[in-house]
């Protein structure tokens, strides 16, 4: 491997990725900056393939450029197209110019300290020797830990704990988002084209997804890159047009969003009974263990990743909606099942 | 200690300050909400940098665990946020 | 042998992306920019997957290739047409 190539390389990756950020973060247009840091996503996947984390790569690019980025140009949808006028700027500066200009210098002197700081601590961090200790209890364990995938062992057996406090996140998010209010209003159909797109896409994100599943313990892949690649099929599925995009109705669903939690506190809670630690697994069964409490977390994160991008609580009605715009009337307490919420938050007239 | 630890770990420091700028100063909601998964993005950066060993090394798992599990919970997080967002302007709109 | 054809393969594949994303910037209208990105990164992509054939260790990673080349190309020339449906749409209504 020519040094100076890869050198090379490395410096043009990291040019980019610093132009993106700066332009995603310091333009005036929203949709321009959400485009923008779709692309900076994406190029950071590369960096993480070039740093050799390719389970991270994976998952940067389903989750982090292309959901990430779906979820806030749906986001921008139903906002007319915001620029910094001169009103929002009226609005938001005040009259009082000096003390803007004060505030604006503080908070620049406050990021340039603690870019300085966090270099300072990274030099610090380089000048003693790698800390290998951690990585050398992994690799001695890896032939009990069932999978032999070392990021996916780390992930589901030896930090288990944390993976279930990371889907305990995921559900409370979702919970909040339901509390919110309903979803947004749909898409209609695109046209042939993206129909027939849809029609062979869909099968392929599903098998796709249950491949990174299957294959995530001994290649770079599981369950978050695979729920990841669920929720995208569920998003081309809303964008042609469809009603249920996927997702199970009422109980069904809240059971499928509340899995990935219960099907960690099921194993652990069944191991304690048997008299092992919370989450530690035998390892004859560790295996299988990982394998299911995978499925439950990817069908967990598929759902709500695919709720976050619906924006709230889903109708589970088949009415179609009035065409007059309407802002949804919230009512505290009723779920969506009930018709007059469905016809006043349902579809209002489609933007072209 | 690698050059390519040094460099990605550096970008990451700048990214997160140009993201805190955004966050903390920028006059649209969104940008701001854009400014804070960039700064996740940085500190994922100097992460897999300490992780990294070299060209022919194994790299250290437990970083990369951590920075997946990050990805994942900055995501639930613009979540949320837009989904507050919304119904911000919502509950203006309807006064 | 392999290595130059590869790389010829990978330049001219570079080419083209250069040439469509000139004409990003350059072309005047939506329309004509949209044709120009889709159709030259599309062929660029081709001459670039076909230079990393050439490399590939055995037949499944070649399959692979070809096919992410296929389904880019089907999902640029769905995406292309979206984009320009819409313009044409917001166009025709004012």
């Amino acid at each position: 491997m020519n040094t100076t190539a890869v050198l090379v390389f490395d410096i043009l990756l990291v040019l980019s990725l610093l132009s993106l950020a700066a332009a995603a973060l310091t333009t005036r247009d929203a949709h321009r900056s959400i485009i923008l840091f779709m692309a900076f996503g994406l190029v950071l996947a590369l960096a993480w393939g070039r740093l050799m984390a390719p389970d991270v790569a994976l998952a940067e690019a389903a989750i982090g450029a292309g959901l990430s980025g779906a979820l806030l140009l749906a986001a921008v949808r139903e906002q007319p197209r915001q620029t910094l006028t001169a009103e929002t700027k009226a609005v938001h500066g005040g009259n009082d110019a000096g003390l803007k200009v004060i505030l604006q210098s503080v908070v620049i002197l406050l990021c340039v300290g603690l870019a300085a700081t966090l270099s300072w601590a990274l030099a610090h961090a380089f000048d003693s020797a790698p800390n290998n200790a951690l990585a050398q209890a992994v690799q001695e364990n890896l032939a009990t830990s069932g999978v032999s995938n070392p990021v996916t062992a780390v992930l589901l057996n030896f930090r288990a704990y944390d993976t279930l406090l990371e889907l305990a996140v995921l559900l409370t998010a979702v919970l909040g988002i339901f509390a919110l209010g309903p979803a947004r209003p749909g898409y209609r159909s695109a046209g042939p084209v993206f129909d027939s797109l849809a029609h062979w896409l869909v099968p392929v994100l599903i098998l796709t997804a249950g491949y990174l599943l299957w294959v995530g313990a001994h290649a770079p892949g599981g369950a978050f890159q695979a729920g990841a690649i669920l929720a995208a099929a569920g998003v081309v599925l809303r964008l042609s047009g469809q009603r249920t995009v996927g997702l199970p109705q009422k109980r069904v669903l809240h059971i499928v969003i509340a899995a990935g939690v219960g099907m960690f506190l099921l194993v652990g809670l069944s191991l304690l009974v048997l008299g092992r630690p919370f989450l530690g697994y035998p390892p004859a069964w560790a295996g299988g263990l990982i394998l299911l409490i995978e499925t439950a977390a990817m069908l967990a994160i598929a759902a709500t990743l695919l709720l976050a991008f619906l924006g709230g609580r889903p109708q589970s009605q088949r009415l179609h909606g009035t065409l007059q715009p309407v802002t949804p009337t919230l009512r505290s307490g009723q779920d969506a099942g009930t018709i007059t919420e469905s016809r006043n938050s349902s579809e209002e007239k489609r933007p072209c | 200690m690698l050059t390519a630890q040094w460099l990605y770990g550096i970008t990451g420091c700048l990214i997160v300050a140009l993201g805190l700028r955004t966050a903390l100063l920028h006059a649209l909601l969104l940008q701001r909400v854009i400014g804070i998964n960039i700064m996740g993005a940085g500190v994922f950066l100097m992460l897999i940098a300490v992780a990294y060993r070299g060209p022919g090394v194994a790299p250290d798992p437990v970083p990369q665990a951590l920075v997946l599990t990050g990805i994942v919970v900055a995501v639930s997080a613009t979540a949320l946020a837009l989904a507050l967002a919304r119904r911000l302007t919502a509950e203006q709109n309807n006064d | 042998m392999i290595d130059i054809v590869s790389s010829l393969l990978i330049v001219s594949g570079l080419g083209f992306y250069l040439a469509g994303s000139i004409g990003l910037l350059r072309l005047p209208d939506l329309y004509s920019r949209l044709h120009a990105l889709t159709k030259a990164d599309n062929l660029g992509l081709g001459l670039l997957t076909a230079g990393l054939t050439l490399h590939a260790q055995d037949l499944f990673i070649a399959i692979k290739l070809a096919l992410i080349w296929l389904a880019v190309l089907a999902a640029s020339a769905a995406s292309a047409h979206l984009i320009a449906q819409h313009a044409r749409r917001r166009e025709t209504r004012t």
